[in-house]
């Protein structure tokens, strides 16, 4: 449209100011609600407290499932959620707490679930198993062991925090 | 670049016809306030369309958050405003926006009565544009329950009196947009489902109306 490189056209210099201008003024409105919506992926997780689970006395090298509640707080909504873990001592005496989440596709795992081995955890969806201490058993769907719950031995008691995925 | 992919789509469907159609128009000296300044009047019904776009966009926003049940739409109101990014922002433009809206619509409808833009043969543009008026007052209506304060409660109740007040049909009519004899959880289910859905699209339907008369008589002419 420009003679040369030097020269702007009226109408050039009317399509850049007005689609300049107009852009700024689709951009003022729409970044807000942009960042309104996209507000879950930029709120950090906040790392839950840990709950009382069971007394120290309880636990045995058998693992045992324990469910409890832990006080969750959903956007507006407050309420109990129900979650399980699966207890025990090792050989060393040192307590594990794994979580019942299957790393195939999530399912809820059992220990023993599988009459036939009765010390692995069996997943009944697609027969995923994992070792007693939650190492998943190669040639079956898990590619990486039960999650570990945080936890901390006080007064008695085990209290268990978030789930940590060992790989 | 979008020169090219712009190219590529008319070459085969020819749609530059459509938007010139649309958005090559004269626009007469006697509206345009670069000519006569008062002229700005005529840009009343654009700010109405506008503010109504702000509506229906940040009300698209609003509703990812928002609950319409009498336990939860408060408490969801006070998060999407508090705990969400720009949520006092987005909330806030709805807010306002609705009572621009509704005071636009009167300037706009003030300058077609005293121009006498309503005349033949314009008069089904005047009565689509009334109809119009009563679609926004009644999203301003429905909209006001919404937040389920103190305020929308008691306004809501003051609305159903009036409905109940018309002869014969009242009391039916209170009825129904009550959803029950209470003002309760089918009065606020039945006033989002209108404010989101119903009014919504007999807006878009009376606008596209209203858009296509403007376009088909253009502009009346000067005073």
């Amino acid at each position: 449209m420009a003679q040369n490189g030097s020269k702007v056209t009226r109408r050039q210099f009317l399509t850049y100011t007005l689609t300049g201008v107009g852009g700024f003024m689709a951009a003022t409105l729409i970044s807000p609600m942009v960042n309104f919506a996209i507000d879950p992926v930029l709120k950090k997780s906040g790392a839950g407290d840990k709950v009382k689970v069971i007394s120290l006395d309880e636990i045995t090298t058998e693992p045992q499932r324990v469910d409890y509640k832990k006080q969750t707080q959903d956007a507006w909504y407050e309420f109990e959620e129900t979650l399980s873990a699966w207890v025990f001592k090792d050989e060393s005496g040192e307590i594990i707490a794994l979580s019942p989440i299957c790393t195939h596709l999530g399912c809820q795992v059992g220990y023993g679930g599988d009459p036939t081995r009765p010390t692995e955890f069996f997943c009944p969806c697609h027969f995923g198993r994992y070792e007693k201490d939650g190492t998943n058993i190669p040639g079956t769907p898990p590619t990486a062991p039960l999650a570990r719950y945080e936890k901390e031995e006080k007064d008695g008691f085990l209290y268990l925090g978030s789930p940590v995925a060992q790989l | 670049m979008l020169q090219k992919i712009y190219d590529w789509v008319d070459e085969r469907v020819d749609i530059t016809p459509l938007w010139r159609d649309i958005a090559d128009h004269e626009v007469p000296e006697h509206v345009n306030p670069a000519h006569h300044f008062s002229a700005f009047v005529y840009c009343f019904g654009g700010l109405t369309f506008f503010t109504i776009v702000i509506q229906i966009l940040s009300g698209m926003f609003l509703t990812m958050y928002y609950v319409p049940d009498i336990i939860n739409a408060h408490a969801s109101v006070y998060y999407l405003q508090n705990e969400i990014a720009h949520g006092q922002i987005v909330r806030g433009m709805h807010h306002w926006g609705a009572s621009v809206a509704i005071v636009m619509l009167f300037l706009h409808t003030l300058r077609v009565f005293f121009t006498g833009s309503y005349k033949k043969p314009r008069e089904l543009n005047w009565v689509v544009g009334v109809l119009l008026f009563f679609v926004v007052l009644a999203l301003g209506l429905t909209g006001y329950l919404l937040p389920w304060d103190m305020k929308a409660l008691f306004a809501t109740k003051v609305t159903l009196q009036i409905a109940e007040s018309v002869p014969v049909i009242g009391g039916i009519a209170k009825t129904l947009l009550a959803g029950g004899e209470i003002v309760g959880a089918r009065t606020l289910t039945n006033f989002f489902a209108i404010h989101v859905f119903f009014l919504p699209a007999a807006l878009f339907g009376l606008l596209g109306a209203h858009f296509l008369m403007i376009r088909k008589q253009g502009v009346s002419g000067p005073l």
